[in-house]
């Protein structure tokens, strides 16, 4: 039986919701329908956090609040969850922990940003391990534009709200917000409206075949950080829409012996730890992919299903010789990441089929991994030049290279000739580089658009293959890093 | 026996100078604070959405929107046709259609408006139009502009002595060209406005602007009723940075246009995209230069054209440009200097005000040139920069006005070297570079002098209503808006200090047309300057009042009578200020005042370029230091030491927050925010996925910050210094200061950096100081 209303837990109250149309975005219904007014928009693309809300999910057993751009986050999305806004914090004690703190230490100025930080710092005063650094609260901020104070106020304020262990309402709630949760949560598969128009969230992997099998029309949408601008901002009428979150095993990640396989709903962040496994790089990547709320919602399967030219992480995993896999109906297949992306947007999907996952190899003992994001700003930008490298080494000599770079052509692209380029060459004998840096030049003509010319991108790529040569040569990267560097630093200089 | 009323100083205040958190914060907080987005709608509230134009210049054949109004929600579709007044928003030449008509001139422009039942609707049925447009192609460049001689105002030039012979004859001779890109303001509450139709025509207008009176006459102007049919009101914006001194108004018309027309509340809110494309920016510069200068680095001459790309309008081009000129010389003595200027039109949205103004350009300008003297002839560039402070033997700028406080900023400059240990670092950093081939450190410490007073001398002006209620509370009402910067509090302060009451008392209020009227727009920094001298002298007004009521009544000499710790003492007896408040009241004594403020001292000429254009300067200084990757062009800015004048502080902690905000904002406009249009004119960085502002980890995580000591020697609000844009130049710093690690490469070749300087800026240099230029 399927349940035909979407349910979610709001100010200690389940809310159950039907007929609305399927591209209704959380916000819209925040600020027209519930008329709570305190969530803003700035921008309506996931990109200024003014928006900011947090979602309770029980994960692994424990309920935990992560911040969403409720902007580009469908409604239905909200289903099983806990929606907490900016005006649901301070209790009858007074403020939360964390708006004392920004009031305290001025961090405030116009005011419009301030409830979507506001709801950031509350995820992070929730979960944070403490003592927090400024860097944890960075990376918990850099989704949060403001465009009065500088930072530095929101910064203090933020290290002070989480000096000490959470103690607010919310914490003293977790067990019974969690048992209002499971007390709304099934197995049954959503459908929300008619043949014609509906938010569909299935509960299981056949099901979803079997209804993109009968809406080969409808759109899949794991996180809704891209879709959600379909909607905003292309204006599209998506009328069918199929969420994957409820797709159960979707969202595993499995640990085998040589590779680590990741479900298409994991999410950026779930991500993270797993693929910092492999290579401190690929942490950093994630790290610095897109910004907190976009890695709670954002998933592995939807940024390469999407087939972004760029795609920060297409090009980490083809180096590494990813593969991935594909469901249609009853039959599954595997290929070669790279192979998926055909042309500028054109992935090789068939009618019906959906990602299943991604499997990527472990690095070998005598494999050496490197990956660049290079952007304009550092921190939530789209990689102006995404370089991957993965080399095999005996000893001090290159027996193989798989190098892969997003931003060079119109899809994540391996460096055939670089790879052939580098054979034979030795870590010792700079000299020896140089042909690949030529055939570099042979492997990639980039644009220019508004990201980066193509000579900037160019040179880049060449000097990424520099820095990543020079680096394993080294066994070390603080005098070739401004951030992610692989070793521990050293005390100040 | 009280004492008399005390002269104001620290010990003796009990609200100015204290730390006071904004007067909304804890309301931010709680997402409290009402936007007006967030105003709750009248039944039956209609929204507009503009159709704009899909060329940068040309004729318009034909417009069609038979599809547009025939489509779902759809109530009205207005054009030029349906404005029963002028067609003409603009702020000073009637050069700012609201609809175009016969031409269109930049991509976006709007033609026409949408009112539709839900703003989603609005939004779909605009795209139904069909419009052809007989194209030219677009100017859009400086270049292009140039080459078409098309200007939006006249050029303008001011200047000293023989400066192309001051050059020519100077031991050292450099000329460049420097080119210094726009800024969007990216406030983060996008451009809004509602407005209700009233009785007889009547109309209120909420709308998100820094200037409610420009609203307001232009909104009677475009409907052809007076200006006192019209309320503009306006409680807080979130942000405005000068991109709603002029631009916010275009929405406002819009929308009290449709609520005429449909004879409902209409709202217009701008989707942030469409916000980018139709509102101006900071003007973006080409500024030729030469100079001419001795083995010191003391400059003989100075040439300098300013080549401002002003959009397809005038706007407020004027003042901006000037601005621009007033601040060629930064803190620099010039003997001989030519400043020019040219206006040039492109089919590009109109540029407009932004923080700062034009000042930062004129004076970015010349920072890059004490760097180019400072390589050119080996010396440290802060040396070169205290060879040519303006000193009290050389203290006269371009414009004849006179620098009367040169201790000032060389005190504050000294201090700063000291306190940012910059001997002691640039030396280690030459250390550090010598040893790192990939990786290079870079220092900079700049001085910022900032003249304070619109140069447009009749806005000096701000009016302030105050009323005292029988219960002793207090209404305040001013012609500033409040859009961040923390005006409505500084304000407020002044208030309850001249009355001697508590904060709590004090009930700040919306600004609105109709209490205060013929005000000027909350811009060049000069809010708490104007607006706080206005409300103090309304609310002195009253207090002389009640004072003379409360003598009279008591049979003491005035100055018997002081009002503190929101009691008032008579002599020998004291009562509490609401006591007094009613027994005025009873006496038929008016509790109630418009203040009125105008600046003193201040006068220009602008035909024969002489005066006192400012009543003031502001003086701040920034220590940056950077680390470059010379393989990418990627930095960080690792530690900012700041020293600002705001003069003696109304309130340290807001002017600290504008000090940070404002370097902060700056940093953004030198490094990574790059507004790129193609050749069609279209803006390709049209929102925050492709613009990029600073985020948190962009600010340096050294960043200190500190209030030079000082009194405003001007008879300013408790001797206070205007604050909101003279922070934005400290950041020329942090430009300079990559520069400065890009010339560690080859210290004898100059470093030909632009701004901003993006990474692909930075690479782009190292090439080619590394000689091997990017292609």
């Amino acid at each position: 039986m399927r349940r035909e209303v979407i349910r979610f837990l709001r100010r200690g109250r389940p809310v159950e919701l039907k007929g609305f149309d399927p591209r209704t975005t959380l916000l819209d219904y925040l600020r027209l329908e519930e008329r709570s007014t305190g969530t803003k928009e700035g921008c309506a693309e996931g990109d200024c956090g003014a928006c900011t809300v947090a979602l309770g999910r029980v994960r692994e057993g424990k309920l935990v609040y992560e911040p969403v751009n409720a902007c580009i986050l469908l409604l239905g999305q909200v289903d099983g969850a806990e929606v907490v806004t900016v005006e649901d914090l301070a209790s009858e004690e007074g403020l939360h922990p964390v708006q004392a703190a920004m009031v305290k230490n001025h961090g405030s100025q116009c005011g419009f940003c301030t409830p979507g930080i506001v709801m950031s710092l509350f995820t992070l005063y929730q979960h944070a391990p403490r003592p927090v650094s400024r860097e944890t609260v960075n990376d918990t901020l850099v989704g949060n534009l403001c465009r009065c104070t500088g930072y530095r106020p929101i910064l203090d304020a933020a290290l002070e709200a989480c000096a000490d262990a959470p103690a607010d309402s919310f914490t003293a709630m977790l067990s019974e917000r969690a048992a209002q949760l499971a007390a709304i949560t099934d197995g049954r598969d959503v459908f929300v409206g008619d043949a014609t128009s509906f938010f569909a969230a299935p509960a299981s992997e056949d099901a979803l075949a079997k209804l993109y099998a009968n809406h080969p029309d409808a759109t899949l949408v794991a996180g809704s950080t891209d879709v959600g601008l379909w909607i905003t901002k292309a204006m599209m009428d998506l009328k069918k829409i199929i969420w994957l979150g409820r797709v159960a095993g979707l969202d595993r990640i499995e640990y085998g012996n040589d590779t680590l396989s990741i479900g298409a709903t994991v999410t950026h962040a779930k991500a993270l730890p797993a693929l910092s496994g492999i290579d401190p790089d690929l942490g950093e990547l994630m790290r610095r992919f897109g910004s907190a709320q976009v890695r709670a919602s954002g998933t592995v399967g939807g940024n390469i299903a999407n087939g972004s030219p760029i795609g920060d992480l297409a090009p980490a995993l083809i180096a590494l010789g990813a593969t991935l896999e594909l469901r249609n109906g009853a039959t599954t297949r595997n290929l070669p990441l790279e192979n998926f992306f055909i042309a500028y947007r054109r992935q090789d999907r068939a009618e019906g089929e959906f990602v299943r996952g991604v499997s990527v190899p472990k690095l070998k003992a005598n494999e050496a991994f490197r990956a660049y994001k290079v952007s304009k700003r550092l921190d939530e930008d789209i990689a102006a030049v995404m370089g991957a490298f993965r080399f095999t080494l005996e000893g001090r000599t290159i027996a193989d290279a798989r190098i892969a770079f997003g931003g060079m052509a119109g899809t994540p692209k391996r460096a055939a000739l670089t790879e052939k380029a580098m054979f034979g060459a030795s870590l010792d004998d700079a000299s020896s580089w140089e042909a690949g840096f030529a055939a570099m030049a042979q492997d990639y003509q980039p644009m220019d658009d508004h990201r980066a010319s193509a000579a900037y991108r160019s040179t880049v790529a060449r000097n990424l293959l520099l820095k990543a040569l020079s680096e394993i040569a080294n066994g070390a990267s603080a005098a070739t890093r401004l951030v992610g560097q692989r070793e521990p630093l050293q005390a100040a200089e | 026996m009280n004492a008399p009323h005390k002269p104001a100083d620290a010990e003796s205040l009990r609200h100015v100078r204290q730390s006071l958190p904004h007067d909304s914060a804890t309301k931010h907080v709680q997402g409290a604070a009402q936007y007006i987005d967030d105003i709750r709608e009248p039944e039956g509230t209609l929204h507009v959405v503009l159709g704009q134009s899909p060329k940068a210049r040309g004729r318009i054949v034909s417009l069609d929107l038979s599809a547009v109004k025939a489509a779902p929600g759809v109530v009205a579709v207005l054009t030029a046709k349906d404005i029963p007044g002028k067609n003409d928003i603009a702020p000073s030449l009637a050069d700012d259609p609201l609809f175009a008509e016969g031409e269109v001139s930049f991509l976006g422009q709007a033609l026409f408006a949408v009112v539709a039942t839900e703003r989603d609707l609005a939004r779909r049925a605009v795209k139904l139009a069909r419009i052809e447009i007989a194209a030219e192609r677009p100017s859009i460049t400086v270049e292009d502009a140039l080459e078409r001689n098309e200007t939006v105002l006249p050029d303008y030039a001011f200047g000293r002595g023989d400066a192309k012979a001051a050059i020519t004859q100077a031991p050292h001779r450099l000329d460049g060209e420097f080119r210094i890109g726009g800024q969007e303001h990216f406030y983060l509450e996008g451009q809004i406005a509602m407005a209700i139709p009233g009785e007889d025509g009547d109309i209120f207008v909420y709308s998100s602007t820094q200037h409610p009176t420009e609203v307001q006459h232009v909104v009677s102007r475009v409907l052809g009723i007076p200006d006192a049919y019209v309320t503009c009101e306006t409680r807080r914006m979130g942000g405005g940075f000068g991109g709603k001194e002029s631009q916010a108004t275009q929405w406002a018309v819009t929308a009290a246009l449709a609520a005429r027309v449909t004879g409902k509340p209409c709202k217009i809110r701008l989707d942030r995209d469409d916000d980018f494309v139709l509102t101006g920016k900071r003007h973006d510069f080409r500024c030729d230069w030469s100079v001419g200068f001795d083995d010191e680095g003391r400059i003989q001459g100075y040439a300098v054209d300013h080549l401002a790309r002003c959009g397809y309008s005038a706007d407020l081009s004027g003042g901006v440009v000037d601005r621009t000129m007033f601040h060629s010389d930064n803190a620099y003595w010039l003997a001989a200097v030519h400043v020019g200027s040219r206006r040039l039109k492109t089919n590009t949205v109109s540029n407009t005000a932004f923080r700062g103004f034009g000042g930062p350009q004129g004076m970015l300008a010349i920072e890059q040139v004490m760097d180019r003297i400072a390589w050119e002839i080996g010396r440290d560039p802060l040396d070169v920069r205290y060879a040519n402070f303006y000193a009290p033997d050389s203290n006269l700028t371009p414009f004849g006005m006179e620098v009367e406080e040169t201790d000032t900023l060389i005190d504050l400059v000294r201090t700063l070297e000291q306190t940012s240990d910059y001997r002691a670092r640039r030396k280690a950093i030459a250390e550090f570079n010598a040893s790192s081939p990939i990786l290079k450190r870079g220092i900079a410490l700049t001085p910022v002098k900032f003249g304070i007073s619109f140069t447009l001398t009749q806005l000096n002006q701000a009016g302030a209503l105050v009323h005292v209620y029988q219960d002793g509370s207090v209404h305040l009402n001013h012609g500033g808006t409040e859009m961040g910067q923390g005006l409505y509090i500084k304000v407020a302060q002044v208030v309850a200090e001249e009355f001697g009451i508590g904060m709590e008392r004090v009930r700040i209020t919306a600004t609105s047309t109709a209490k205060v009227p013929n005000t000027s727009p909350t811009a060049a920094s000069s809010g708490s300057d104007l607006n706080g001298m206005a409300a103090r002298i309304a609310a002195a007004a009253i207090k002389a009042r009640m004072t003379a009521y409360a003598a009279a009544a008591y049979g003491v000499p005035e100055d018997q009578v002081s009002f503190r710790d929101d009691r008032v003492f008579i002599d020998n007896e004291s009562l509490t200020f609401t006591e007094l408040a009613k027994k005025c009241i009873a006496a038929r004594v008016s509790l109630s005042e418009a203040g009125h403020y105008k600046t003193p001292k201040i006068h220009w000429d602008r035909e024969k370029a002489q005066g006192r254009p400012f009543f003031y300067f502001a003086y701040g200084a920034a220590c940056a230091e950077v680390i470059v990757d010379t393989l990418t062009g990627e930095n960080r800015v690792t530690r900012v030491d700041i020293l600002h004048d705001v003069g003696k502080s109304l309130n340290p902690a807001i002017d600290i927050g504008q000090i940070e905000g404002g370097f902060v904002q700056g940093m953004g406009w030198l490094t990574t925010e790059e507004l790129v249009f193609d050749k069609e004119g279209r803006l390709l960085t049209h929102a925050p996925s492709t613009y990029k502002i600073p985020v948190a980890s962009d600010v340096p995580e050294d960043f200190r910050v500190a209030l030079f000591p000082s009194a405003n020697r001007e008879d300013t609000i408790y001797r206070s210094k205007a604050v909101g844009e003279p922070p934005v130049m400290l950041a020329n710093s942090v430009f300079c200061a990559l520069t400065d690690a890009v010339h560690s490469l080859d210290p004898a070749k100059p470093v030909p950096l632009n701004a901003p300087a993006t990474p692909e800026a930075i690479l782009r240099a190292c090439e080619a100081v590394r000689g091997r230029p990017m292609t």
